[in-house]
């Protein structure tokens, strides 16, 4: 288990040096020298998938270093079936981020590929973290490099739409930390041993029960911002218009998924009795019903494809929500793999929304039209992707929807019922967006010479197609690695007996 | 399992192979059409061929009590929900099986004339491929979520062949208006199934169909929400009230295809569904009860709709969606082998009408181009007196005519006629049944008028398509004709499955059906007819289609009418006839407007924009922006003013310490 | 000895360099009056030390040594003003207004 013992370390390592050998290297190369990177990193991390123990749900490849031993603070890192994918995912993102940027990024390229680079060893960290510490020092270093990708290579509004994604996040972060803060000390002076360690605190988490309602208040605002659930949203269509490509994707593939992670891995597990008080439970579940009809319907009205693709976002997280919250096996599971095909499918959409981009240089989606007709692998590629984002079964996107649906179901079955007209609405906005994209009649003389997809382009969108059917065709891999940890966080609330007698409520006969 | 039987995979996976080498054609090669239409209808006749094997395991070795289940690999395991990736293979399966691959085969070759001259050639025939594809994995599925993977794939594939010529902007709108409809019905599927498995805590059809017994109460609650919900799925997919509208709309595809898809195997989807959940209708009779009345009400309102169309599809269109609703009055009776008969015949005689009509268009879209005129190839008023150009197409309508219509010896007679009687056999348990039949009835007699009126203005009297134009009509090729002779003779002879009790060697596919409609005898009357009123009923049914033929004959006059660009506007019932009921008027008043005028003007300009962001989040900025306003007053640039309040200031500190 | 008159003349100074930073406007004044408000400071170190001990005068050193520092520093960056602005007069100088 040679592997095991270095592995977590070094992935947050590599990208570092790597961005150092960005910013040295020529700027001609610095796309290239970033491209080896991000790929020897996702190298580094595609043993994890056969290394990882699906039996269990204890954390994997643990390492803890001391990092400032007197605060009682540990840089120890581990893996669980939750965030093996949110690393994997990560790693697989990047190469294809470096790759989707060729082009777009024309200006201070050194600077741009080092800041992605960092940005991943962000991410990584969040979601590899075990000590509140430590989560909390990588949550802040993956707002800095994105607050610039947004902010200097961005749009028109860039300024507005990195200043906003920065104080959302900010602000949600900062109660963070204070609840944090309050953890340690109180838990410190309940136990004697003051620690950031996730256990540690996860163990003697009954000590601030009194402080429970608070503390989860703060955990909550900090990931539902980062989620986005509705009210919290509006930041995410600003900052995903204004960003670049790349940054759209890593926005919406990764970074959301650290609002639900969050959730998942400490506000549930910390305060599962405030979480699923009557009343809590009620609020964010209407909530997460609400972010999935709302998303969708004003996905529908929008003029722009990217802020089309952004409110769709917010609809399909919705669903991760609604999954963590009804807490059964089947939901809980489901969420996950919502994330995960989440990041696949609306990074590809995103991918092509810079495509087309780039190509017209407008994100209207009315300035389209008929372009199927000219670019016809291009056409048949975003149809694709469209279709799995609708979730049509044999994608990704219908696993994970049903996991969750047919698993909240027993736990609230009106919001369900409401929920599922999610895949109607979601027929409705991309196949309307589809039409006047890549259908009807072609208006406009120069799309007429516009190119198809380049061999560059194949290669990031051919990856993401595959995952797309993967999941969709074959999900049990994933659902066998995710299955202990998620039986493992419903037994913690539910208590055993929630995943072992299966589900059964018809009425008893005569 | 018998060996046989287990090569159904191959059945499923030819016509995918088939996609994926056309679909690699439409990009590489798009001009090898050779290549397309070899690969195109080869590997579906190589699927009918397998499909035929399978049947004939079936036949010789049927499964009693239990399915043949093949396992091909674990596709959803969580928890205590287990779905796998399998085929089902038993005598509801096998009959679907059958129709779906032998009539696409028919309809591939006849495409290989009809879109021989379009540019998306290999695309169409990849579309055409996947259909295949789904549907078959739509009939052979093992469990709901197996099932609801080809039902979905249909209506994509639906989608991607309406669109198909999506330069044409209604074509586009109405392939999405069909998906999206579709995907209205979808939903009841979908929260059909989370009911279904948290009741039975599975779904797969062997379990839920066999435990639903010891689980649900006959007419309870639960029974009752999950079958309406499965019909919910039906009315989307098999075009129902209230869900048709897409149907007509569906016609803007090429003709094949709206043989194919929209009339013959795709539709009656909802209908196989409630046949292979016959134990759960069953069990909830009100539900049934809805099936049927739904059926009923749709066979009779989409009749009205196409005594008065002109497009000739449009004609075909409602008529489909009224033989739909004849099928669903069958199995909502509870005459499930009979809903499927009727399916079966009616895939015959409607495939040949569509593929007949795509013939006259086809010859009228070619005389029109050549007289570079631009008038409507479908509108009934641009033909007539077609017959003298095109016997062979026009006898063979006819066949399907008369059987549509239930003349005697044909095989609609006795699909629909068993319909009806077993409906009227319902009416001794309650009166309601009675009101269906009479429905029935006056919708049979509306189809034979109908048709009728379509085939004389098609082909009778004189020739409105215009002298120029009269030049260039001619009949289609062997390669079109041919698979209408194949559907012909189907039309014809068909009935046989399933000949009335009253007639010797009677109802065959009824007893072939049996073992798996036997779960729901137990819940239903037994079905019994006096031999008397049987004959009465077929001489009524007789009576009916010779009054409708007869009456369309005598009383329209296609001497009378006037090409499409001539003709005068309709005015009152007519109008509203012509014009559908208005139905997707009200729709979009009731529906669409409200939604997207809430989508747009509320939430994203009056919340979103306006509230959250306006008020809450930069409110704040402002708020924020304001405080420091009046603190940066005091930033005035000025050394000296600094100065001045720091001498004062170290003053008043002097004299706070000196004190 | 001569305490009074010593202190006398230091808070002239002082009250001299006061007005002057105050109401002048070229930089190099301003500046020399604040020379002069430090060595009206020393001066008052000076005579008290006679009295309280010598630590005053060793301040006066600190102090000299500061003066020093800042005058370097403070007409170093006089010069890049006048070069980018071609004025002294710090009412010009108000980029920092509010």
């Amino acid at each position: 288990m040679i592997y095991g013992e270095w592995i977590l370390d070094l992935l947050l390592a590599f990208p570092v040096l790597a961005a150092l050998a960005v910013l040295l290297s020529p700027e001609a190369a610095a796309k290239r020298v970033a491209l080896v990177g991000t790929l020897v990193e996702f190298l580094l991390s595609v043993p994890l998938w056969w290394m990882f123990d699906p039996g269990t749900a204890a954390m994997q490849f643990q390492v803890t270093h001391p990092w400032i031993p007197g605060w009682g603070i540990m840089f120890s890192l581990g893996l669980d079936g939750i965030s093996l994918f949110m690393v994997l995912l990560t790693t697989f993102t990047m190469p294809l981020a470096v790759l989707g940027s060729w082009n777009y990024i024309k200006e201070k390229q050194r600077a741009y590929y080092a800041l992605l680079l960092v940005l991943t060893t962000g991410m990584l960290g969040v979601f590899v973290a075990l000590d509140l510490f430590v989560f909390y020092v990588f949550w802040e270093i993956m707002l800095i490099p994105m607050y610039f990708l947004i902010g200097v290579w961005g749009g028109p509004r860039r300024l507005y739409a990195a200043i906003k994604f920065f104080l959302f996040t900010f602000v949600g972060s900062l109660l963070m930390l204070v609840a944090i803060l309050v953890m340690y000390s109180v838990v410190g002076r309940a136990t004697g041993e003051y620690s950031f360690a996730y256990s540690h605190l996860l163990d003697n988490v009954g000590s601030v029960e009194r402080w429970a309602f608070w503390l989860f208040g703060a955990f909550f605002l900090a990931f539902a911002i980062k989620v986005p659930m509705f009210p919290f949203h509006t930041w995410l269509p600003d900052a995903h218009v204004e960003a670049p490509t790349a940054g759209s994707v890593i926005l919406a593939g990764i970074l959301l998924k650290m609002g639900t992670y969050g959730f998942l891995r400490f506000a549930v597990p910390f305060f599962p009795g405030v979480a699923f008080h009557p009343t809590v439970q009620t609020v964010v579940v209407v909530l997460a019903v609400t972010g999935i009809i709302y998303g969708a319907l004003v996905a529908m009205v929008q003029p722009d494809f990217k802020k089309l693709v952004a409110y769709s976002s917010i609809s399909h997280l919705g669903f991760v929500m609604l999954g963590i919250w009804a807490l059964s096996l089947q939901s809980v599971e489901g969420a996950i793999i919502i994330m995960i095909s989440h990041g696949i499918s609306t990074g590809a959409l995103f991918f092509l929304a810079g495509m087309l981009y780039e190509r017209a240089h407008t994100r209207e989606i009315a300035a389209f039209g008929g372009i199927a007709r000219v670019v016809p692998a291009l056409a048949a590629t975003l149809t694709i992707v469209s279709l799995s984002s609708i979730g049509l079964p044999g994608t990704n996107g219908f696993i994970g929807e049903f996991l969750v649906l047919v698993g909240s179901f027993g736990t609230f079955p009106w919001a369900t019922v409401v929920a599922a007209t999610g895949v109607i609405f979601a027929a409705a906005y991309l196949l309307r967006a589809l039409q006047r994209l890549i259908y009807n009649k072609l208006d406009n003389p120069e799309h007429e010479r516009m190119r198809d997809l380049s061999a560059r382009e194949l290669l990031v969108l051919v990856p993401l197609i595959v995952c797309i059917l993967w999941i969709g065709l074959y999900p049990a891999p994933f659902l066998r690695r995710v299955e202990a940890s998620a039986q493992a966080l419903v037994e913690q609330i539910r208590g055993p007996e929630a995943t072992t007698t299966p589900a059964r409520a018809a009425e008893v006969v005569r | 399992m018998p060996a046989s039987v287990g090569w159904v995979w191959l059945v499923i996976v030819l016509p995918f192979l088939g996609f994926l080498v056309n679909g690699t054609l439409s990009f590489v090669r798009p001009d090898a059409k050779r290549v397309v239409s070899a690969v195109g209808v080869g590997v579906l006749a190589l699927s009918f061929v397998v499909a035929l094997v399978v049947t004939g395991g079936v036949v010789a070795h049927p499964p009693h009590g239990h399915p043949y289940v093949l396992t091909l690999w674990s596709w959803m395991p969580a928890g205590s929900l287990q779905i796998d990736a399998a085929l089902q293979v038993d005598q509801l399966s096998t009959v679907m099986m059958l129709v779906v691959t032998g009539i696409s085969t028919l309809i591939h070759i006849f495409s290989i004339g009809y879109m021989r001259e379009d540019p998306g050639y290999p695309r169409y025939f990849a579309y055409l491929n996947l259909f295949v594809f789904f549907m078959l994995i739509l009939v052979l599925g093992a469990s709901f979520p197996v099932m609801f993977v080809g039902w979905e794939g249909v209506g994509l594939c639906s989608y991607l062949l309406i669109g198909f010529w999506y330069e044409n902007k209604p074509f586009a709108d109405a392939g999405k208006k069909a998906f999206i409809m579709n995907r209205i019905g979808d939903f009841g599927f979908l929260v059909a199934m989370f009911m279904i498995f948290h009741a039975t805590g599975s779904l797969s059809f062997v379990t839920v169909f066999e435990e639903a017994p010891q689980l649900f109460a006959v007419g309870g609650t639960t029974i009752t929400l999950i079958t309406l919900a499965l019909f919910m799925g039906c009315t989307g997919k098999s075009a129902q009230i209230p869900l048709f509208t897409w149907l007509p709309d569906a016609m803007a595809g090429p003709t094949p295809v709206s043989a194919l898809i929209h009339a013959a195997t795709m539709v009656t989807a909802g209908v196989y569904l409630v046949a292979r959940a016959n134990v759960l209708f069953a069990m909830a009779p009100v539900s049934s009860l809805v099936v049927a009345a739904t059926g009923a009400a749709t066979a009779l309102f989409a009749a009205t709709i196409a005594v008065k169309q002109w497009d000739i599809k449009k004609v075909l269109a409602y008529s489909t969606i009224s033989q739909l609703g004849y099928m669903f009055m069958g199995v909502g009776v509870g005459a499930y082998a009979a809903g499927i008969f009727h399916l079966t015949t009616h895939a015959f005689f409607k495939a040949l009408l569509f593929l007949g009509s795509g013939s006259v268009i086809h010859a009228l879209h070619h005389a029109f181009h050549a007289t570079h005129r631009h008038d409507d190839a479908q509108d009934m008023r641009n033909m007539g007196g077609l017959r003298r150009y095109m016997p062979w197409t026009a006898a063979l309508m006819w066949i399907a005519t008369l059987a549509i219509a239930g003349v005697p010896g044909f095989s609609g007679f006795f699909s629909k006629d068993e319909i009806l009687a077993m409906t009227f056999a319902r009416g001794q348990e309650a009166g309601v049944f009675y009101v269906l039949w009479i429905v029935g009835a006056v919708a049979a007699l509306l189809t034979a008028f109908y048709m009728t009126r379509m085939m004389l203005y098609t082909f009778h009297g004189p020739t409105r398509t215009g002298e120029e134009e009269e030049r260039h009509l001619h009949e289609a090729p062997w390669v079109m004709t041919g698979p209408l002779l194949f559907l012909g003779i189907g039309s014809v002879v068909a009935g046989v499955l399933n000949l009335p009790a009253v007639l010797p060697g009677s109802g065959w596919l009824h007893h072939f059906l049996e073992p798996v409609t036997e779960g729901s005898t137990a819940y239903l009357p037994e079905f019994h007819l006096a031999s008397a009123t049987e004959w009465a009923l077929l001489g009524l049914a007789t009576l009916i289609a010779a009054a409708g033929i007869l009456g369309a004959w005598n009383f329209l006059k296609p001497a009378l009418l006037q090409p499409a660009s001539l003709a005068t506007p309709e005015s009152g019932l007519q109008r509203i006839l012509l014009r559908k009921w208005y139905v997707d008027e009200i729709y979009d008043a009731l529906v669409i407007r409200p939604i997207m005028w809430l989508s747009e003007r509320t939430f994203w300009k009056v919340v979103d924009v306006g509230v959250i962001d306006g008020v809450l989040v930069n409110g704040s900025a402002k708020t924020a922006r304001a405080v420091g306003w009046i603190g940066s007053r005091l930033q005035s640039g000025r050394v000296a003013t600094y100065v001045f309040f720091f001498v004062l200031g170290s003053i008043l500190v002097l004299r706070a310490l000196l004190r | 000895m001569l305490l009074g008159p010593s202190l006398t003349v230091s808070l002239i100074l002082f009250s001299i360099g006061v007005a002057g930073v105050l109401i002048r406007r070229n930089a190099i004044i301003v500046f020399m009056c604040i020379e002069l408000m430090l060595n009206a400071v020393n001066l008052s170190f000076i005579a008290l030390a006679q009295q309280l001990g010598r630590e005053g005068q060793v301040i006066v050193f600190f102090v000299m040594a500061v003066a020093a520092a800042e005058a370097t520093v403070g007409l170093a960056i006089m010069i890049a003003i006048y070069r980018h602005k071609n004025s002294l007069n710090v009412t010009e100088l108000n980029l920092l207004r509010g």
